[in-house]
C-alpha cells in the first residue's frame, strides 16, 4: 500500500505530494473502503497553481454535479471561479437553481463570498459556439455564406462529436480571457469518454489530410480546367464523392470547407493550444465514477489513457459510496435475526406482512413454539410490540441488503485499486436525494473533502 | 409486435442490459434476434462474459425453447466501407478514400455520417431475408445513444435525406426513416426512479413524439425491493428507541440495555431507515411521474449480487412475463 510517487505520468504535476497522501491515519483503518492512496480536494482546489480541473468519466456517475460542487468549494474558499458545463441536460443549472445557462458566463448568487471567491457558471451552447468562431476569424460576407450552408448548419447543430470540439474550444476561450484563476469544466456525456481528447488531433488530422485539398481543389481551380492538375487517383475520388452524395452536397460541402479554409488554421492553432493546455501542470483531471463494476472500467480506462496522454490526472472521485455505522453486524447475522422476530410471530397470525412480504421460507420452518410475549399478543395483530418486531425485522433486513451493497460497492472498489494503486481516491457518500441547490452542492463539496462513507 | 426495438436511456440507467435482456427475451421459443451495439464500448461482451465483439454477426446465446441470440458491434469506419461495397463497388476507391482521411472525416468529423451508417446498418438488418424469403433475424435490438442524443440519432436521416437532395445517400435515407418512423419500430426508454433519469425520460419522450418517431415503452430499471412500507414509515416516527432495542435483543443480537450490543444498533438502523424513507417519498413521486405519461410501464428489480449472466437471463425471464415479448 505504499503510494510510489514517481509514477511517470503525473511527474508533471508539483503539487503532487500535497494532494495525495497515504492512509495510515488511525481512524481510517476500520473504514469499509480503504483506499491505497487518498485523494485531499482542498489542497488542490486552494493552490493558486491549479488554473484548469477537468471532470471526466462515464454517464450518469454525478460528473456535472461534482464539477459544480468543486467550483462551488474553489469560490468559498476564495478563487474566482468559472465552472463550463456541457451537458444538455442542463443539470447544473438546475442543481445551481437557475433556469436557464447560456453561452456567457453567469454570476451565481448565493455563494458565501467572505473570503473574497466568485462562482461563475456557463452552459455551451455549441451552436452558438461555433457560429461565434465564425464571426470571429471570417469577414462579414464569408462570416454569412458559412453561416447559411446548409452542410454548415447540419454540422453545427450538435451531431456526436461537435460538443467536443466546442468544448475544447471554449475552454481555450474562458483560459485565455484570463478572468478567472480556476475554471472547472465537466466533460460531455460522450459514450466514450476519449472523444474529448481525441477531438483536437482528430480535427488536426483532418486538417492535415488530403481529402481537403481533394474538396477544395474544384471549388478553388474552378470546374474542368483544374482537373489537368488533380492526379488519378484525385479525380477518380472526386467522381466517387460526387456519385457517393450526389452533386448537390457534394457542391455544399466544397462551399462549406472552401470558406472554412481561411479558418481552419486558425481552429488547428487553437486546438493545439487547448490540448497542450491539458497538459500543463496548471491542470488536473479528476476522473468521477460510482462504485459500479461499469463506471470503474470507464475509469480505468479513463486512467490509462490520460496517462498515455501525459495528461495530468489528480485522482479518482468516487461518488455515491455507502457505509454504515453498524457495520460489524454482518448481512447473514442481521438476516437470521430478522427470520427470528418474524418466526417468532407468525405462527399463530394468517396475515403476518412480514412473513409475506419478506420471507416466504418461514412458513416451512416456523414451528410453534410459543413464547410468553407472543401469547399476550395473540388476537391484536396491531398490539405495539408485534409491530415494532415487525418494524424491526425490516431494519435489519435494511441492514443486510445495505451491508449487501457495501461488498459489492468494495469489491468493485478493491479490482479498481488493484489495477491501478497509484491512482488517489477521495469517497463521496452517497445522499439519499439529488442535489437541487447550492447548499447540496455545498454538501457533495464537504462530503467530497471530508473523502469518507457517511456515518451517522 | 415491432420488429426494431430501440432501447435508450440516460447514461448509468443500464440500457445495455435491458437491451441484451430484451433481445434474449424476444429469442425465447425458437426466435433469432440482433442485438445491435451502436457505441463500440463492447458492453454486450461483457454482459455475455464473452471476447470482444467484432464487426460480424456472432451467436452469443442461446435462449430457453431453442432461440438464439446474435450480436453485432458496429464499427462505423468498417460499416462505410461496407456500405460502399454493397451499393457502389468502390473496393478501390474505398481504399483511396481511407487513404485520403475521407472515411476518417466521415466516421468522426462529420459525425452526422457515423449516425447515417448506424442507423442504416440497423433497418439493413431489420429488412434482410434469406432464400426463401423469410426475415433473417425476427427481432432486432438496439443498445442505442443516451437519451438526450436518441432522437437526432434516429431522425439524422431526415436531415440528411434534405441535404442530399437526390442521389443513392438521399434514396437510402428515405429508406432508413420509412422503417424507422413506422410501427415497425419502437423506441423503449430505461430509466430509473431518479429525478434527473426521470426527467431525462420526459424530455426524450416529448422529442420522440415530436419527431413523429415511434415511442415504445418505459423500463425502469434497478427497482430496489419493498423493504419497509408505508405502514413500518408510519411507525418509525412514533416508535420509541427502547422499544426497538428490546425487539433487537429478542432477536438475539445482545443486550437492550443502554450501551448494549443491541441498543448500540438502534441509532445506525434508524438512520438507514430514515434514508430510505427519503428515498421512498422520492420514488413515490417519480414513479407518478412516469405513470402520468401514459405508456405502458415495466419494472425491472435490482439484482442485489450485481449484474451477471445468470441476472441477464433472470432479467429476461421478467421481461417475458411482464408480457415485453
Amino acid at each position: 500500500m505504499s503510494p510510489d510517487p514517481a509514477r511517470a505520468h503525473d511527474a508533471t504535476r508539483p503539487q503532487d505530494t500535497a494532494r495525495a497522501q497515504d492512509t495510515a491515519r488511525p481512524h481510517e483503518t476500520a473504514r469499509p473502503l480503504a483506499p491505497a492512496r487518498v485523494l485531499d480536494v482542498d489542497p488542490l482546489l486552494e493552490d493558486p497553481r491549479t488554473r484548469i480541473v477537468v471532470c471526466c468519466g462515464s454517464g450518469g456517475v454525478g460528473k456535472t454535479t461534482t464539477a459544480a460542487a468543486l467550483g462551488l468549494r474553489a469560490a468559498e474558499r476564495g478563487r474566482k471561479v468559472v465552472v463550463l458545463t456541457i451537458d444538455p441536460a442542463r443539470r447544473l443549472a438546475q442543481s445551481m437553481g437557475i433556469d436557464s445557462l447560456d453561452n456567457v458566463p453567469r454570476r451565481v448568487k448565493g455563494i458565501d463570498d467572505s473570503s473574497g471567491g466568485e462562482l461563475h457558471a456557463m452552459m455551451l451552447d455549441m451552436k452558438r459556439t461555433f457560429d461565434e468562431i465564425v464571426e470571429a476569424h471570417a469577414d462579414p460576407e464569408r462570416a454569412a455564406a458559412i453561416l447559411g450552408n446548409p452542410f454548415y448548419q447540419s454540422l453545427s447543430a450538435g451531431f456526436a462529436g461537435t460538443q467536443e470540439y466546442m468544448a475544447m474550444e471554449k475552454l481555450g476561450q474562458l483560459r485565455a480571457r484570463d478572468e478567472w484563476d480556476l475554471i472547472v469544466v465537466d466533460t460531455p456525456p460522450s459514450r466514450s469518454a476519449l472523444d474529448f481528447l481525441d477531438a483536437p488531433k482528430r480535427l488536426g488530422s483532418f486538417l492535415d489530410g488530403k481529402l481537403i485539398r481533394v474538396l477544395l481543389a474544384p471549388a478553388k481551380v474552378g470546374g474542368r480546367a483544374g482537373m489537368k492538375f488533380l492526379n488519378v487517383g484525385m479525380s477518380m475520388m472526386t467522381g466517387a464523392l460526387g456519385k457517393l452524395l450526389g452533386g448537390q452536397l457534394l457542391k455544399d460541402v466544397q462551399t462549406f470547407v472552401a470558406a472554412m479554409d481561411s479558418m481552419f488554421g486558425g481552429f488547428r492553432t487553437r486546438a493545439d493550444a487547448t490540448y497542450k493546455l491539458l497538459q500543463a501542470p496548471g491542470t488536473a483531471f479528476l476522473v468521477v465514477a460510482a462504485p459500479e463494476r461499469d463506471a470503474l472500467r470507464e475509469a480505468a480506462y479513463f486512467v490509462e489513457r490520460l496517462a498515455a496522454e501525459d495528461m495530468p490526472l489528480a485522482g479518482l472521485v468516487l461518488n455515491r459510496v455507502h457505509g454504515s455505522g453498524a457495520d460489524r453486524l454482518s448481512a447473514e447475522r442481521a438476516l437470521a435475526a430478522a427470520e427470528n422476530l418474524e418466526e417468532s410471530r407468525i405462527v399463530d397470525h394468517d396475515g403476518g406482512k412480514a412473513g409475506l412480504r419478506n420471507s416466504p421460507d418461514t412458513y416451512g420452518s416456523s414451528d410453534p413454539h410459543t413464547s410468553d410475549d407472543q401469547a399476550l399478543d395473540e388476537g391484536s395483530p396491531t398490539a405495539p410490540e408485534r409491530s415494532v418486531d415487525q418494524l424491526t425485522a425490516g431494519l435489519l433486513r435494511l441492514h443486510a441488503e445495505r451491508m449487501q451493497l457495501l461488498s459489492r460497492e468494495q469489491r468493485t472498489r478493491d479490482r479498481f485499486t488493484a489495477l491501478h494503486p497509484e491512482v488517489a481516491v477521495a469517497e463521496v457518500a452517497a445522499l439519499p436525494g439529488d442535489v437541487h441547490d447550492l447548499a447540496g452542492l455545498r454538501n457533495i463539496g464537504d462530503r467530497l473533502a471530508d473523502n469518507r462513507p457517511e456515518l451517522p | 409486435m415491432s420488429r426494431l426495438q430501440v432501447v435508450s436511456g440516460k447514461g448509468g440507467t443500464g440500457k445495455t442490459t435491458v437491451a441484451a435482456a430484451l433481445a434474449l427475451a424476444l429469442a425465447t421459443e425458437g426466435k433469432r434476434t440482433l442485438l445491435v451495439e451502436v457505441e463500440g464500448r463492447q458492453g454486450i461482451a461483457q454482459l455475455f462474459e464473452t471476447e470482444a465483439l467484432p464487426y460480424e454477426e456472432r451467436k452469443i446465446a442461446v435462449a430457453p425453447g431453442g432461440g438464439e441470440v446474435y450480436a453485432l458491434a458496429i464499427d462505423p469506419e468498417l460499416a462505410l466501407l461496407d456500405y460502399l461495397q454493397m451499393f457502389y463497388k468502390l473496393g478501390g476507391a474505398g481504399r483511396a478514400l481511407k487513404k485520403l482521411g475521407a472515411i476518417d472525416f466521415a466516421t468522426t468529423v462529420a459525425p452526422g455520417l457515423r449516425d447515417v451508417l448506424l442507423t442504416g446498418k440497423a433497418c439493413e438488418a431489420v429488412r434482410r431475408k434469406d432464400r426463401s424469403g423469410r426475415f433473417v433475424y425476427d427481432y432486432v435490438v438496439m443498445d442505442a445513444p443516451p437519451t438526450g442524443r436518441i432522437t437526432r440519432f434516429l431522425n439524422v436521416n431526415d436531415e440528411v435525406a434534405g441535404l442530399a437532395k437526390i442521389g443513392p445517400i438521399h434514396n437510402q435515407a428515405q429508406a432508413v426513416m420509412r422503417v424507422l418512423k413506422s410501427p415497425e419500430t419502437a423506441v423503449h426508454l430505461v430509466t430509473l426512479l431518479e429525478e434527473m433519469p426521470v426527467q431525462e425520460t420526459v424530455d426524450g419522450i416529448a422529442e420522440l413524439r415530436g419527431a413523429r418517431l415511434p415511442v415504445g415503452r418505459i423500463i425502469v430499471n434497478m427497482v430496489r425491493p419493498e423493504t419497509l412500507d408505508g405502514d413500518d414509515l408510519e411507525l418509525l416516527r412514533t416508535v420509541p428507541r427502547a422499544a426497538v432495542a428490546r425487539s433487537l435483543s429478542a432477536a438475539g443480537l445482545g443486550g437492550a440495555r443502554r450501551g448494549g450490543h443491541a441498543e448500540r444498533l438502534v441509532d445506525p438502523l434508524l438512520q438507514q431507515a430514515e434514508e430510505y424513507g427519503e428515498r421512498y417519498a422520492l420514488e413515490h413521486e417519480q414513479r407518478s411521474e412516469l405513470t402520468g405519461l401514459g405508456l405502458p410501464l415495466h419494472e425491472l428489480p435490482l439484482l442485489a449480487e450485481g449484474m451477471d449472466l445468470a441476472g441477464l437471463y433472470a432479467l429476461a425471464t421478467e421481461l417475458r412475463e411482464q408480457g415485453l415479448s
